[in-house]
């Protein structure tokens, strides 16, 4: 079901969580909220979600007015940072809470509770508590148990949050798939921008309560619609007013009168990727991305002088 | 308290740690005998510890004991079973089965209002659950008998509707209600505020009433404050005199409870049939203890494995 979010604002005393957000997020979407903490990204899913009335604005759910309405009866599927996991009961019973508080008939609800189980691979774990499942494992726990109910919507407060790198990576390109299997429409939020640009098909960019620009993870990228998103998603080098992606500077192997002189600081070998700590002859300082052919090719090393070539430099009205 | 407050008060425990080395430098390497030191001193607060704990409470309660079956098991079980021991023994029962029920259905409801609740006058209310522990109880039954006596503020209503409560039942479940308020509302609020608001509204968004989503995930999540909780009010129902005592106007027969009658018969100089009723509450109260304790570690076990 398609979501729009239309002129939303929401305090809490003083502070200003959200102020005039609109968003559309099409049916089956895959999409992402992206934003530093305290952005609203948080707040505006759990208004989505019923879990927090807005102060104005509306929210439409499939085409229909939801904002006064309970999160009950929403059809959303809600999975919490923490996961918040009801402790008392066993796997099986926390994916069959939301059928069984629908009185589904008992063969029913373990049929479907496996069918889950193995979905999100915790088969053989139906008898177990929270308490004896990894952070991996819980999550995948939560997520059975909102998709459950079959929600119209699957709605994630930083699913990958809690996990360490590994785990991350691996749940990441998990959901991509579980997202192309079941086609539910899925808004997700994170703060990390690599998360965001690998798994979502579009990204709503917030800062401060706002929306800063909403797009396919390319689009940011590329046309980024002011400084905050520049330097929000992707590496950045700011000079001055100016704004220079570090894989635009090109490094040349000889000088032919285009370039600027500048003083390697520091070469910064990270497997594929080589970091070059730059200090121009005007004293800026900034970094250059390249690969590692291009590294060895130039026999880059520290103290070396040499050319570089600037882009055109991004500048934004502010 | 400021920062540098803080830093006065950490000096003691290096200081500390500084006196134990050098006396242990003195003869035998440092580490066995800071070692020694503190198993002595661990020793020793055991051994206050423990005395303690026998001065004040398993020496009278085994005197209680000892002094009840003195004489061997048939005077125990005659005084135990006069008309007026069975009569208390059943009144406070059937006063804790009434006045239970109700404080732990009003703790839970009080706690959930003060632990979530957002409205003026939060902490005046949280204030006024304590007053019963801080009043004594000879003062609440007096209260009670000013507003609902003979001539009291409502007592005067309640009489032509026919209802007594001063020198009846329900004044003292009323009197013992009042005095055991806190425990139900105090050991939950805690437990609570740590079991968060997450699976609550997890449930919700699963489609669980609020009814459901209280039954299913907020009173499971706080039984173990709500138990402790039944478990302390019931001992101190069972054991209430101040207050009963007064508005009880202490009938034999009809409105002696355990506790009354203990100090009616002590009063008598009939100390087999005190100890005997004492002994009777004291197991009683055991029991409730017992029980919880089991119920803990058969559930626990379930869940935390």
């Amino acid at each position: 079901m398609a979501i729009e979010v239309d002129h939303v604002s929401k305090r809490f005393g003083d502070f200003v969580a959200l102020e005039n957000v609109s968003i559309t997020v099409g049916d089956g979407a895959l999409t992402a909220l992206l934003g530093p903490s305290g952005s609203g990204k948080s707040t505006l899913l759990r208004i989505i979600a019923g879990l927090e009335r807005p102060d104005s604005g509306e929210v439409v759910i499939g085409g229909e007015d939801v904002t006064q309405a309970p999160a009950r009866t929403r059809g959303v599927g809600f999975v919490f940072q923490h996961y918040a996991p009801f402790k008392h009961m066993t796997v099986h019973d926390n994916v069959a809470f939301g059928l069984s508080v629908r009185k589904r008939p008992k063969d029913e609800i373990r049929g479907r509770v496996e069918e889950l189980l193995g979905l999100v691979r915790l088969d053989g774990l139906a008898g177990r508590y929270p308490s004896q499942l990894s952070g991996g494992q819980l999550q995948r726990m939560a997520l059975a148990r909102a998709l459950a109910v079959q929600p119209q919507v699957l709605l994630l407060d930083e699913p990958f949050g809690a996990l360490d790198a590994q785990v991350r990576a691996e749940l990441r390109e998990w959901l991509r798939r579980l997202h192309e299997e079941i086609h539910v429409t899925t808004i997700f939020v994170t703060h990390d921008q690599e998360e965001a640009m690998e798994v979502a098909e579009q990204i709503v960019v917030m800062n401060r309560g706002r929306i800063e620009q909403a797009g396919a993870p390319r689009e940011l990228y590329e046309s980024p619609s002011n400084e905050f998103v520049m330097s929000f998603i992707g590496p950045v080098n700011r000079l001055g007013d100016a704004f220079v992606r570090p894989h635009d500077i090109q490094i040349l192997a000889e000088s032919d009168g285009t370039g600027t002189e500048a003083l390697i600081e520091r070469v910064v070998h990270l497997g594929f990727e080589v970091r070059v700590e730059l200090k121009l002859h005007d004293g800026r300082e900034l970094w250059a991305q390249v690969t590692r052919e291009v590294a060895n090719e130039l026999e880059l090393r520290e103290g070396q002088i040499l050319s570089v070539r600037l882009p055109a430099p991004r500048v934004f009205a502010s | 308290m400021s920062s540098s407050d803080a830093g006065a008060l950490s000096i003691p425990g290096p200081a500390g740690a500084a006196r134990v080395s050098d006396r242990g430098s003195a003869g035998a390497p440092p580490a066995a005998a800071g070692a020694r030191a503190s198993r002595r001193r661990q020793l020793g607060a055991r051994v206050i510890a423990l005395g303690y704990l026998a001065l004040l409470l398993l020496a009278p309660v085994a005197m209680i004991f000892y002094r009840t079956f003195e004489h061997g098991i048939s005077p125990v079980i005659n005084a135990a079973t006069t008309p007026s021991a069975t009569h208390a023994f059943w009144l406070s029962l059937e006063i804790v089965a009434i006045a239970v029920p109700l404080n732990t259905a009003f703790g839970i409801g009080m706690a959930l209002l003060l632990e979530r609740g957002r409205f003026w006058g939060k902490s005046i209310l949280g204030v006024m659950i304590d007053l019963p522990f801080a009043i004594s109880p000879v003062v609440v039954g007096l209260s009670l008998v000013l507003v609902y006596g003979k001539t009291g503020w409502l007592g005067d209503w309640l009489a032509e509707q026919g209802i007594s409560v001063i020198f009846s039942v329900p004044g003292m479940v009323i009197a013992t209600a009042v005095v055991s308020l806190p425990f139900v509302v105090r050991e939950t609020m805690p437990v609570l505020r740590e079991l968060g608001v997450d699976a609550e509204q997890a449930a919700e968004t699963l489609g669980a009433s609020p009814w459901q989503t209280f039954w299913r995930i907020t009173l499971p999540g706080i039984r173990w404050g709500v138990v402790y909780g039944v478990v302390l009010t019931t001992a101190r129902a069972l054991g209430e005199f101040g207050a009963v005592s007064i508005v009880s106007g202490r009938i034999e027969e009809q409105t002696q409870t355990l506790p009354l009658f203990v100090q009616d018969r002590f009063e008598n100089f009939d100390s087999t049939g005190a100890y005997t009723a004492a002994v009777v509450l004291a197991l009683l109260a055991l029991a409730t203890l017992l029980a919880m304790n089991l119920l803990t570690r058969l559930t626990r076990r379930k869940t935390e494995a």
